[in-house]
């Protein structure tokens, strides 16, 4: 199989994957699957699954560097915009569902509960990430492009906040959440490398002109 | 024989099975019931926690002898049905989903039970738990049930006043409080063995409260026993506090002098205070207590509407009383 056949198939299997939570879902709702309090589940499982699309698409490049597959470079893109889709309709789920657009509610929660501050500070943050997620872009912005998509780690440390802020008293999930997140951001941290073997890296690096940062 | 010493009961005799299926037998006879309805116990479709009726079965319609379907609160709120009574609920002995305690409850036996009663009374000793429930007093009670996370539900338990109990063991004049504490066993209750909370579970009243008459010791839902992840074989029910204080599957009552230091005050103190009555007006430092989501038939996946929560409950009346001149911003 060919390179483009590959990264076709892994395309396919990243739409796939980031689509069955949302099918998951709906089918769980048609079939009266969703328990007793529906739209806390729904805001629940929207919110988990955004966190799971941020933390697998920021650890797509330490796996690239640690495997070399750097077949799996396109599929930050997607993954990050999967990440955002289920951020938004968490967002929305929360706003129109939950909370009946009611304004006065819904700033009150922005203002005064520090978790919900932290988690819509995070998505509004992603926002020109989403925007800015074009080839177009990348080709306007430059390395401008890549400074502004650095937003994405600020973005999913507020999230983990959020998450790790609005728990009673199990603190176990986002325990785990925040050391993947730790892991990931140290095996960031490139070992220096003499001479010719580090700009053989670095050079594999360079800017391969896929979205969402790196 | 009501109360007994511990070394007076031989193991074997600790709660007879026979012993407690008779219990439905004379409750069955002698119920007299708050809401002019038929007792509920009695003949009842295995409602366990192994295997509670599916979804249409457990709509509030015909659950156990009752008519339940035209049974409402007495501000005409609607009853919720057995299945979300019993499958959405925090039990953190089994887990800390609301769907964990349906999940993994089966690991309890609550039977054969006992419960100790000690400090500062007359009548210390061990109940078995068929002691513990005097015939002619069970009945059911409605009651909303307001959880702190912000949802609320309304609930047909079934169940006797707890100062029924209290007047029994004879609380000395120096005891102000009642402690309670649910089993402490990893075995019956993984999720004990994660530290989440300060294990065993404990929780108090004043014994004011606790000789309050719309406090209850509920051994049953919709007039069939408890199923295990609501707290088998029974547990506590105060109607105008956060659900926390009603503590479940209860295995000790202790009559002190201060007061009790409960589970959810000693993991978060700023959050979580031993008095816990409902109250609009005083916010969890995390969210608001203003409303609240009523849970059940109008509910649904899209609209599940947000009511104004009421101070006390909606208990105002009857219970505003025990709490004259007290700051319950202070003591919340
Ligand atoms: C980076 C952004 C965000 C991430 C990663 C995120 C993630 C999460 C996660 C993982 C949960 C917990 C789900 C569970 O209990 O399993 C959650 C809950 C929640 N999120 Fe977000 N969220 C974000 C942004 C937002 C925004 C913008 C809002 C609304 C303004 C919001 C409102 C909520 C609410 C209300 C809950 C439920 C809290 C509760 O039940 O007590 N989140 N979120």
């Amino acid at each position: 199989m060919n390179k483009k056949r590959r990264i076709l198939l892994l395309k396919g299997l990243v739409w796939l994957l980031g689509l069955a939570p949302a099918v998951w879902l709906v089918w769980r709702g048609f079939t009266d699957r969703l328990g007793a309090n529906a739209i806390e589940e729904v805001l629940h499982r929207l919110g988990d699954t955004s966190l799971i699309a941020l933390l697998v698409a920021l650890s797509i490049t330490p796996v690239r560097r640690l495997t070399g597959w750097n077949i799996l470079a396109p599929l930050r893109r997607p993954i990050g915009l999967f990440a955002f889709f289920y951020l938004t309709m968490h967002f929305l789920w929360y706003a129109v569902i939950d909370e009946e657009l009611a304004l006065e509610f819904i700033i009150e929660d922005v203002i005064e509960r520090p978790y919900i501050l932290a988690g819509f500070t995070g998505w509004l943050l992603l926002i020109p990430l989403a925007i800015t997620s074009t080839k177009g872009w990348i080709r306007r912005l430059k390395k401008n492009w890549q400074r502004l998509h650095r937003l994405v780690y600020l973005s999913t440390g507020l999230g983990l906040l959020h998450f790790y802020w609005q728990v009673k008293a199990d603190t176990y999930w986002p325990i785990v959440a925040i050391t993947v997140m730790v892991v990931l951001m140290l095996l960031r941290i490139r070992p220096r490398k003499p001479g010719r073997e580090r700009e053989r890296t670095v050079a594999a690096e360079r800017p391969r002109q896929e979205p969402l940062a790196d | 024989m009501l109360i007994r010493k511990p070394n007076d009961i031989p193991s074997s005799e600790i709660t007879p099975e026979h012993v407690y299926i008779n219990r439905r037998h004379f409750i069955g006879k002698s119920a007299g019931i708050a809401l002019g309805g038929i007792a509920g116990a009695g003949a009842i479709g295995g409602a366990t926690a192994a295997g509670w009726p599916g979804r249409a079965a457990a709509q509030t319609a015909q659950v156990g002898q009752r008519d339940w379907s035209t049974v409402r609160t007495e501000l005409g709120e609607e009853l919720n049905s057995f299945e979300d009574i019993t499958t959405y609920n925090n039990f953190y002995e089994f887990g800390t989903q609301k769907d964990d305690p349906a999940r993994n409850a089966h690991t309890l036996r609550p039977r054969p039970w006992t419960i100790e009663v000690g400090g500062m009374c007359a009548n210390p000793g061990v109940y078995g738990l068929e002691d513990f429930i005097r015939p002619g007093t069970m009945e059911d009670r409605i009651y909303r049930m307001r959880c702190v996370e912000g949802w609320s539900m309304v609930i047909p338990w079934y169940g006797f006043p707890l100062k029924d109990v209290i007047d029994r063991a004879e609380p000395l004049g120096s005891a102000r409080y009642v402690e309670f504490k649910t089993l402490l066993d990893p075995e019956q209750m993984p999720g004990q063995r994660a530290r989440v909370l300060d294990w065993p579970y404990v929780e108090g009243l004043r014994l004011d409260e606790a000789r309050h008459p719309l406090t209850i010791l509920a051994t049953g839902v919709y007039g069939q026993d408890l199923p295990n992840q609501n707290g088998a074989p029974i547990r506590l029910v105060i109607p105008w506090k956060y659900g926390f204080k009603g503590i479940k599957s209860i295995v000790s009552m202790t009559f002190m002098e201060q007061e009790p230091f409960n589970s959810w005050k000693r993991a978060a103190s700023f959050e979580y205070g031993f008095y816990a009555n409902v109250n609009p007006e005083v916010n969890h430092p995390r969210w608001s207590q203003a409303r609240e989501r009523r849970l059940g038939p109008n509910c649904g996946v899209f609209r599940c509407e947000q009511i104004p929560t009421m101070l006390f409950n909606g208990y105002v009346d009857q219970v505003a009383g025990l709490y004259a001149g007290m700051d319950l911003r202070v003591y919340y």
